[in-house]
């Protein structure tokens, strides 16, 4: 196991490359987009009947689906009265002409660790909630499926996973004599504060410039990129992917984060206020 | 009043041997208080399999591994978790921009990180440790990469956090810095911080990286003053 220089797999041309960048050093975009401004976002909830919890998330031509399952399982040791969130990516053979069949790559790995983390601390999920009692607790699976990588993989899958929690029930749990089963009959809300919902916004770097939500071949252009997730007012994940940045960057990447929160955090809540929202 | 009774801003102890493993090209152990990381650089040398190759630069490998008996508590298993796939991807894309890649076509350069003793802040050491150890092998740099983390212990943001504040903190800031071309080519956080603490705490770990930068700094001159010595005497 180690991490190699991934430019073997993913590539671009070099006449499309210096193309884009020659573009952004003048602000524009290929597609007319300005700097600051997100493709289209949709979120639809309740798409996969089988999930305990799910959406879709389409941002631009990027296309994920987060689905919730709800297990039991013990706790972990160091917090033995919380439920346990378990986050999961792969990015589909599908999803570009670049990715394989196999075990999630690093790439995946780091998409689904950085999508947990944002979750994790803000206290999004009340994790108290989903304890059942001594050494047993809920466990929440969640798992990202890209179908589609027209790029800006985190901030899709943040915002598939964020929705697909906020829609999700829990199954009852029924006392046997074996143990414990689960009821999906009888069902309860996932205990998540919407008000707490984090929301991840990449910025990426060509020269000096600073952009939104990039395209695939806009994030292999890059000299850099920057993922800040948000909850609330504060700021609950950084993740510095590619190249370098000076400190007046990272403010600026900061401020223009924020701008962009707005836009996707509108979309969560168109989707969880439409009528398909209360689950399946 | 920190757990080991040192200021916001104070590094544990730095302590740095450059050299250490004969075989490798490079090499350097580097050590924040109780967290020991040893970095190898084999390379340049070819890359196999060839078609990962590149025509017009050379590719990195780089691998972060804790030892099973690293840990304070349980023992690790030695299989690569997924968090050591991630920072073994963070830390290479943290090295990549101050390695001049250009000059090594064709070829590839090895890194490896293991961590012998883990009490906070293996990818802050692991990183320092990394560039020292490519500086030892003579890769061709654009400046040294420097790892140190920053913390939010209690409200205070502190500089480079032992193993039990990282569990007990309120967010964790690792970052690998530049100090010449003044660049952050590491930048990772957790917990919840507001606007002003996450900036005061990179303006923090700018300072930690500036300190450990000349320490390394001596580390790499004094290889050099002890062959000297041996050469042309003292």
């Amino acid at each position: 196991m180690a991490s190699i220089s991934p430019y073997g797999k993913r590539f671009i041309s070099y006449l499309r490359r210096e193309q884009i960048r020659r573009l952004v050093a003048g602000k524009y975009r290929v597609d007319g987009r300005r700097l600051d401004q997100l493709r289209d976002v949709e979120v639809r909830v309740g798409v996969i009947s089988t999930a305990d919890g799910s959406a879709e998330v389409r941002l631009g031509k990027t296309h994920v689906v987060a689905g919730v399952k709800v297990g039991v399982g013990q706790p972990f040791p160091d917090a033995p009265d919380e439920g346990v969130l378990v986050v999961n990516a792969e990015v589909l053979p599908h999803a570009s002409p670049y990715t394989e069949i196999g075990p999630p790559d690093e790439f995946a790995i780091e998409l689904a660790r950085v999508v947990d983390r944002g979750i994790r601390h803000c206290g999004y999920i009340d994790s108290k909630s989903l304890f059942i009692e001594q050494g047993r607790v809920y466990v929440v699976w969640v798992d990202l499926c890209v179908i589609n990588d027209d790029g800006n993989l985190t901030d899709a899958a943040n915002l598939a996973a964020v929705a697909a929690l906020a829609s999700a029930q829990l199954p009852a749990v029924a006392k046997e004599e074996a143990g414990v089963r689960l009821d999906r009959g009888r069902r309860a809300k996932m205990p998540v504060d919407p008000g707490r919902a984090p929301v991840a916004v990449s910025v990426c770097k060509i020269g000096s410039v600073l952009f939104l939500d990039p395209t695939f071949e806009e994030e292999l252009s890059v000299d850099g990129k920057v993922t800040f997730t948000f909850s609330q007012d504060r700021i609950v994940a950084v993740q510095k992917t590619a190249g370098h940045f000076t400190y007046q960057e990272i403010e600026s990447a900061l401020d223009l984060a924020l701008k962009g929160r707005d836009a996707l955090l509108s979309a969560l809540r168109s989707a969880l206020e439409s009528p398909g929202a209360a689950g399946q | 009043m920190r757990a080991d009774g040192r200021a916001p801003d104070q590094m544990r102890e730095v302590k740095i041997a450059v050299g250490a493993v004969s075989n490798a090209d490079g090499s350097a152990v580097v050590s924040y208080g109780a967290t020991v990381a040893v970095a190898a650089v084999y390379g340049p040398r070819e890359m196999h399999p060839r078609h990962l190759s590149l025509p017009d630069r050379g590719v990195m490998r780089v691998r972060y591994h804790m030892a099973p008996f690293s840990t304070k508590d349980e023992r690790k298993n030695p299989a690569p978790s997924r968090r050591e796939i991630e920072i073994s991807k963070v830390l290479r894309e943290a090295l990549e921009p101050a390695v001049m890649l250009e000059q090594y076509s064709r070829a590839r350069i090895d890194v490896f990180i293991e961590i012998l003793q883990a009490d906070g802040s293996t990818r802050a050491a692991s990183l320092t440790a990394a560039s020292l150890a490519l500086a030892d092998a003579g890769v061709y740099m654009r400046d040294l990469v420097i790892g140190v983390s920053a913390g939010l212990v209690d409200g205070t943001v502190v500089l480079d956090l032992s193993g039990i504040e990282d569990q007990y903190c309120e967010g964790d800031l690792p970052v690998g810095y530049m100090p010449n071309l003044r660049q952050f080519t590491l930048l990772q956080l957790d917990g919840t911080w507001t606007r002003e603490q996450f900036l005061k705490a990179l303006e923090l770990a700018v300072r930690g990286a500036e300190y450990v930068y000349q320490r390394a700094r001596e580390a790499l001159k004094g290889k050099y003053m002890s062959i000297a010595e041996e050469v042309y005497g003292s």
